[in-house]
């Protein structure tokens, strides 16, 4: 599905110090593998992200989705492959326009937008489905304008905006992190449920191990740029919280407080 | 005096509904317009003295604006040059492509037909304007126009749907410029002459317009944006035309403008601040 070869990536600062992030990074993912990625500040994560949207330019290195070498796309075409959920919730929808308007715009995503009528009103019921259950109540809402939703209804929105047509690939990063608890787990739990269903190559950046550990079958911890731990389906089942954290004081990372939340 | 001030502004409604694409809908403060108003009323001058059809020559002056409109765009996607720039530049050039383009800093439509030589100008106004609005607010209601709306919302997001970014910019602006010199095309006709300086404050005219229908008819049901824009014109141009019977000195009419402005959107700063106060 994706693979990252021989990804190379170094950043120069106005003092002329060059930082190596990546050195030929390698990293491969199956078609419906759920990785979860951990790693401290200045791991590379955001990097790693930036890099596959295209965000960021590549020094060396291949990218391809489904063997299609995707290296060279300028990033509104490789979104014809991938879609991303960010940590705040206005990334991901247009806030002056209403749900209604939002979901039709998502659901011709990688089409042609051009002078035909924009509401896509065949798939309102499908829509308003959808977004019943989440039971948070957008589904009544389908006129309103997106700015004026909660942070958790605009978040999931976004999450269905991202889904809606399938993705190869579904970046998440730290998409819960700006929520409340309760919100947090209505997300990660339709995030879990739709990756399974529809089979989509997901690739989730958290900061919280439990869950990191809970979703997903397969979980890399990345290092100053190194893969340094890479653990799939039955291992994976028997991490704990503690496991993890003794891992970390092996490999003498010291995580920050706020970044380990149990439970 | 009524008659000639709700022609007028229905002709200027053209041109803030220009800017209202690229004001409100793409967030992007196009100064191009100062210049491409010009660049309209110019195009149909030189057109018109030539003999060209003048409806023929609103459709030159159209396909003018849209170019400075793509050179606006163009320059601010292609070479990052932030968009206030962009505007400005296009604009400044645009004043020395209108001399070339007359061949002098103003040309007397006198004794040449116009589309207002014979009939009801008034009529044949309200008409191009309603078939503007009901296209423009089609074109809103399309995937391009939600792409557009996006865009000014929220640019990951339409990068996100897999849209080219800088085409969508692009071409707003140069849809928004089209407008623009299609209503410095009609204004040339409408009083007889064309000047290189009729284009100056354009944009605070507009400005003006589209934030007074804001004030005004925000909350209105059954009142949409383009409509709004287009009462905005009308509402402004009538307030300025009142300031000049009450014997204000035409020469000052751009800094009563500007001060409009200010004391709108300062009075919604305020009651914003109230209102927070209020809260805590």
């Amino acid at each position: 599905m994706l693979k990252l070869n021989n990804l190379n990536k170094s950043f120069t600062n106005n003092l002329g110090i060059t930082k190596n992030i990546f050195t030929d990074l390698n990293f491969h993912m199956k078609k419906g593998d759920f990785v979860s990625v951990i790693g401290s500040n200045g791991a590379g994560k955001s990097t790693l992200f930036n890099l596959i949207m295209g965000n960021t330019e590549l020094d060396q290195g291949k990218i391809t989705i489904s063997n299609k070498n995707i290296t060279n796309f300028p990033k509104y075409k490789r979104n014809n492959f991938m879609s991303k959920v960010y940590q705040n919730p206005s990334f991901g929808t247009s806030p002056s326009m209403t749900v209604f308007e939002n979901l039709s715009m998502a659901d011709n995503k990688g089409e042609a937008f051009g002078l035909t009528f924009g509401l896509n009103k065949k798939r309102k019921n499908y829509y308003r489905e959808t977004l019943a259950e989440l039971d948070l109540g957008i589904e009544e809402q389908l006129d309103t304008k997106v700015g004026s939703l909660s942070g958790g209804q605009r978040q999931c929105l976004a999450l269905i905006m991202a889904t809606l047509k399938k993705p190869k690939l579904l970046l998440l990063d730290e998409h819960t992190a700006a929520l409340d608890p309760k919100t947090s787990k209505i997300i990660m739990n339709k995030t879990s449920e739709i990756v399974r269903k529809e089979k989509i190559a997901t690739i989730m950046i958290t900061h919280n191990l439990q869950d990191a550990i809970d979703y997903g079958n397969r979980l890399i911890m990345l290092h100053e740029g190194n893969i340094i731990l890479d653990i799939e389906e039955e291992e994976k089942k028997s991490l704990s919280v503690e496991k993890l954290l003794n891992i970390f004081n092996e490999k003498h990372i010291k995580p920050k407080d706020n970044e380990v939340f149990i439970g | 005096m009524i008659l000639g001030t709700l022609e007028q502004s229905l002709i200027f409604a053209f041109m803030v509904l220009g800017l209202y694409i690229s004001y409100k809908i793409l967030d992007f403060p196009d100064l191009t317009v100062d210049g491409s108003f010009s660049l309209g009323a110019s195009v149909v001058a030189i057109s018109l003295v030539n003999g060209i059809d003048p409806i023929i020559a609103m459709i030159l002056a159209c396909i003018a604006g849209s170019l400075a409109g793509f050179i606006t765009g163009y320059i601010h996607v292609k070479y990052n040059i932030t968009n206030l720039l962009s505007g400005i530049i296009v604009m400044s050039g645009l004043y020395s492509i209108n001399l070339r383009i007359m061949g002098r800093s103003n040309i007397p439509l006198f004794n040449i037909n116009t589309m207002f030589t014979s009939g009801n100008a008034l009529l044949k106004i309200i008409l191009l304007l309603i078939v503007v609005k009901l296209i423009l607010d089609f074109i809103l209601k399309t995937k391009f126009g939600f792409a557009l709306r996006a865009m000014g919302d929220n640019e990951v997001l339409l990068i996100s749907l897999g849209i080219n970014e800088k085409n969508i910019k692009i071409i707003g602006l140069m849809l928004a410029n089209s407008l623009v010199a299609f209503a410095g095309g009609l204004l040339a006709q409408y009083q007889g002459f064309s000047d290189v300086g009729m284009g100056t404050g354009t944009i605070i005219t507009g400005l003006a317009s589209i934030i007074i229908g804001e004030s005004v008819f925000k909350e209105t049901k059954f009142i949409n944006m383009t409509l709004l824009v287009i009462l905005g014109s009308v509402m402004y141009k009538f307030i300025i035309s009142i300031t000049l019977t009450l014997g204000m000195n035409p020469g000052d009419l751009k800094l009563i403008t500007s001060i409009i402005v200010i004391a709108i959107m300062g009075s919604k700063n305020i009651k914003k601040f109230k209102g927070g106060a209020k809260l805590a």
